[in-house]
Parts: structure tokens; C-alpha cells; sequence
């Protein structure tokens, strides 16, 4: 019983972790139709940035902004330069360019970072928490992880429902033409998605770097289980990242905890092809076909 | 109000519209119509800017909104409903109105609002519901609806009776009319059904092959026999 609620607990917090991720891809999916590649070396490189800080004395909170601020200035100047001028073209230009972005900011990172390990400190304690006399494999810190994603999640939802501003971004992304007619700058609408994305994504890679080691292709595992997470949820929808996140999270869990971790990515495929036999759209599609 | 000269587009070597020159006056109602392919639809995208033009000119209220992007139209002045695919399908009927009214600085938005629900009743009672829900004709309710919460001067409406049943033609044009009145509004309005459009409009201008062929009354066109059959099909 102990193993199995230790096994479901480790699950639930790295499906946090994958389903902060997923959201950004969602982020830019919904606004682009493009799956951004270089999220992942986008989040490592500000990764870096808020340890490069906290080397030079800096506290990790003081670090985790400078990561967030830096994914979101990141994200709105890929988006505005790199992939903005290639949209016009074929989609398989912009995935490409994507790939460009990848490839950019893992080289820049060994270049000006090194392309070393180095350990990035945890924002709290990572002893396991005792509860009742049960020794449970939950830390203070992935108690914060899982928080800060909630916390995350919770803002995003607010911003997207209930402002005028995240109103004209759900129109930017599904009915471009038609908000340009209303009047509302689609150019700037997906900058800011992409930026928005670039934070998430920062946010999901300085809570997985916590207490562990950094290198510049650290976060390449987290883009393979995250592109996954959100894919099982439909790719245009935020609770289906969480959801698709926590579900991939809870089986990579268990597949690791009762069937040995060699077959952890033979578990994520095998839940990836039931949930599309079943729901080809993912668990939670929201676009509806267009009738004309 | 609203003055199109020598307008000029072109998808490659193919011309949409090849010198096309019209007025349209505040407080009336001009139809454009003509065969498929005729250039109607190609000319309101030209007119709001989301296709370039090769050359002539837009002018609204003597001011030049040729070159103009698509998203300062609609604070100028102009709406344009376009055709068949108007409503945000994934956002509610609440949510699509509010985007009608959200460049606006004054505060009243929420009240217009509250007047379309009275304009439209069925409207009001799926407010909560996504647009996609919507009938063809509630649809049709809400673009329009959604297009004068900008309070436009010029409103440029592409085949609104695409699919509808005559009798929600009828309310929708009646609407128009009523409105045109009250408000001088003016009004461009692209239809095929050449019959219902010509009998609300105060102009008529028939495209043909992306040139203008007749200019006239509406009630004296819907009199040319000859123009009827050649151009119009009833």
C-alpha cells in the first residue's frame, strides 16, 4: 500500500511538471497550428540564465524571474522574427525553422554555459515529508512544483476567460480573419502567445532542474513526454494538457514502479495509441469542424 | 460616404475586379450583384483591405483607406460581415459580441449588448453556448449583430442570405432597411438573390466579369427584363 501510494505521488508530480509544459505547446498550437521544437532549448537556455544568477549570489527566487521574464521575451522574439516570416510558406517550413531554434539554442548554450553538468539548487527542502508515521516520496519541493503549476494554470485560465485581452487572443487563434475584420491585431496576439508559451515553458524547466543537474539537453526527455502529454489532450486544450500531463505522469509511474524503468517509454507509446484509437482528436479536442 | 474608383485586383494574371468605380451614400442601400464569379465577394475583401488592390482607390468620408490594414477598418468605420463563415465557432454568442464592440473606448458596450439580445431574442436565450450550436439563421443574427455593435458608418455585408430561409431573409433585410433609415448607415450589400436584394437596395449595380456593367434603381433594374436574364437569372 505504502509502495503504491509513493508510486501514485511521484507520478502526480512529474505530471505536474509534464503537463506545464504541454501547456505551452498548447499555447502555441491553438494560436500557430505548429508544434515549436525549440521550446524545450528555449526553457534549458533560460534555465541557465537563472543559474548563471544564483552563481553570482543571486537568491532563486530573484533566479526563477529572470528565467520567466527571459522565456517570455524569448518566446515573443521567436515568434516575431524567426517564425512570423516564414508562416506564408508551407507549414513544414515553419516546423523546420523550429528545429532551427532547437539546434540554436543548445549550441549557444554549450558555447557561452558549457557543455557540462552542473547541479541547479532546489527552492526548498527534498527530505521526504512523514505523515503519520508513513514515509512518503514527497518532498517540500515537489509539494512547491506541483503548486507553482496549479498557480500557473490558474492565472492563464483567468487571463484566457475572463480579460478582454485573453478574449481577443482565443479569437486571434481560432478565427484569424474574422478578428482582424473586429479589429483585433492578430500579429500582436500570437507574439504574445508565443511569449506566454516561452514563460511556461521556462517555469516548467527551472521546477524539473530543481535539485538536480543541468546541461544543455537536459529538458530533451521533458519535450518528448510533454509533446505526448499534449497530444493525448487534444493539443488545443489546457485541461486536456493537464489531464493528458497527469495521466502520463501517474503511467510512466507505474509502468517504472511495478514493471522496471527500461520499459518507462514503452508505457507512455502504448497509452499514446490507446487514447488515439479511441479519441483520435485526443481526450479533450475543443476546435469544432467549420461548416460553411 | 463610401467612394471606390478604378479598383484594380488581380490573383496572378486572373482580374477579380477590372476597374470597378461606385458610390455608396450614407443612409442607403447599395446591392452589388452578379453571377458567381462575378467579382462581388472580391470586391468587399478589397474594399476592407484583406486582399491588396493592383491599383484605384477606397475612400471613406474623402479620407484614402486604400492602403489601410485590415485591423484599423473597423476604427475607421467599416464593418464588413463576411461571407458564410462570420461567427468564432468556438467562442459563446456573449463572447462574439463582446469582440463587436471591444475597440471601443465608451463604456456602453454591455448595454449594446443587452439591445441585440432585444433585436435578436434567440440570441439572448444561448448566450452561455458556444456559436457553433447556432442555427444558420441565428448565425447570420449574429454576425450582423456583432458587426453594428462597432457602430459603423459603412457596413459591408457579403451574401447574408447564403442558405437562410426566405423568411430569415426577410427579417434580417428588413433589419438592415429599418436601420439604413434610422441611422444613414450606409449600407453595401453583395448578393446573388438578386430578387430580395433588389428589393430592399435604393442601387443596383450589376458585375460582370469583374466589370461594372449596370448602374441603376433598384426598381428600375428589377424592371429590365433583358438585364434580368443576361445577368441576373430570374
Amino acid at each position: 500500500m505504502e509502495k503504491f501510494l509513493n508510486i501514485t505521488l511521484s507520478g502526480l508530480t512529474v505530471g505536474f511538471i509534464y503537463a506545464a509544459f504541454a501547456l505551452c505547446l498548447v499555447l502555441i498550437f491553438r494560436a500557430t497550428r505548429l508544434i515549436n521544437f525549440g521550446q524545450g532549448a528555449q526553457a534549458m537556455f533560460t534555465t541557465y540564465i537563472a543559474l548563471e544568477l544564483i552563481n553570482r549570489g543571486a537568491s532563486y527566487w530573484i533566479g526563477l524571474l529572470a528565467a520567466l521574464v527571459s522565456g517570455f521575451v524569448i518566446g515573443g522574439l521567436v515568434e516575431r522574427f524567426v517564425v512570423r516570416p516564414v508562416e506564408t510558406g508551407p507549414e513544414i517550413n515553419a516546423v523546420i525553422v523550429t528545429l532551427g531554434v532547437f539546434i540554436f539554442f543548445v549550441a549557444l548554450a554549450a558555447v557561452v554555459f558549457g557543455n557540462t553538468f552542473e547541479s541547479f539548487p532546489s527552492a526548498f527542502s527534498l527530505t521526504g515529508l512523514q505523515v503519520g508515521g508513513l514515509d512518503l516520496a514527497l518532498t517540500r519541493n515537489e509539494l512547491y512544483n506541483i503548486a507553482a503549476v496549479l498557480i500557473a494554470l490558474v492565472l492563464l485560465t483567468l487571463l484566457f476567460q475572463f480579460t478582454s485581452l485573453g478574449l481577443r487572443m482565443r479569437a486571434a487563434a481560432f478565427g484569424q480573419e474574422v478578428a482582424r475584420l473586429l479589429g483585433v491585431r492578430v500579429g500582436q496576439m500570437l507574439t504574445l502567445g508565443w511569449a506566454l508559451a516561452g514563460l511556461f515553458g521556462s517555469l516548467a524547466g527551472i521546477l524539473i532542474a530543481g535539485g538536480t543537474l543541468v546541461s544543455p539537453n537536459y529538458m530533451d526527455g521533458v519535450v518528448v513526454f510533454g509533446f505526448v502529454a499534449a497530444v493525448l489532450g487534444g493539443l488545443d486544450s489546457f485541461i486536456g494538457a493537464v489531464v493528458g500531463g497527469l495521466v502520463l505522469g501517474l503511467t510512466n509511474s507505474y509502468v517504472s514502479g511495478y514493471a522496471g524503468q527500461e520499459l518507462i517509454t514503452l508505457g507512455a507509446l502504448a497509452i499514446l495509441i490507446v487514447v488515439l484509437l479511441l479519441k483520435p482528436g485526443g481526450l479533450f479536442a475543443s476546435s469544432v469542424a467549420r461548416r460553411v | 460616404m463610401l467612394e471606390i474608383s478604378d479598383l484594380v485586383t488581380a490573383y496572378g494574371p486572373v482580374k477579380a475586379l477590372d476597374g470597378v468605380s461606385m458610390t455608396v451614400p450614407a443612409g442607403k442601400i447599395t446591392a452589388v450583384l452578379g453571377a458567381n464569379g462575378a467579382g462581388k465577394t472580391s470586391l468587399l475583401r478589397t474594399v476592407s483591405g484583406l486582399v491588396r488592390s493592383r491599383s484605384g482607390q477606397v475612400r471613406l468620408e474623402g479620407r484614402d483607406i486604400t492602403r489601410a490594414p485590415v485591423e484599423e477598418m473597423v476604427r475607421l468605420g467599416m464593418a464588413h460581415v463576411p461571407e458564410g463563415r462570420g461567427v468564432i465557432a468556438e467562442l459563446t454568442v456573449e463572447e462574439n459580441l463582446r469582440l463587436g464592440g471591444l475597440f471601443r473606448k465608451d463604456k456602453d458596450a454591455v448595454a449594446q449588448i443587452e439591445h441585440t439580445y432585444e433585436l435578436f431574442p434567440a440570441l439572448g436565450e444561448r448566450r452561455k453556448r458556444a456559436a457553433h450550436t447556432l442555427s444558420g439563421g441565428e448565425r447570420q443574427q449574429l454576425v450582423v449583430g456583432r458587426a453594428l455593435l462597432a457602430r459603423p458608418k459603412v457596413l459591408l455585408l457579403d451574401e447574408p442570405s447564403l442558405g437562410l430561409a426566405p423568411m430569415v431573409v426577410n427579417q434580417i433585410f428588413g433589419l438592415v432597411r429599418d436601420l439604413v433609415d434610422r441611422t444613414g448607415l450606409a449600407v453595401l450589400l453583395v448578393e446573388q438573390n438578386a430578387k430580395s436584394a433588389l428589393s430592399i437596395a435604393d442601387t443596383g449595380i450589376v458585375l460582370s466579369l469583374g466589370k461594372v456593367v449596370a448602374t441603376d434603381d433598384a426598381k428600375v433594374l428589377a424592371a429590365d427584363e433583358q438585364l434580368r436574364h443576361a445577368y441576373l437569372g430570374f
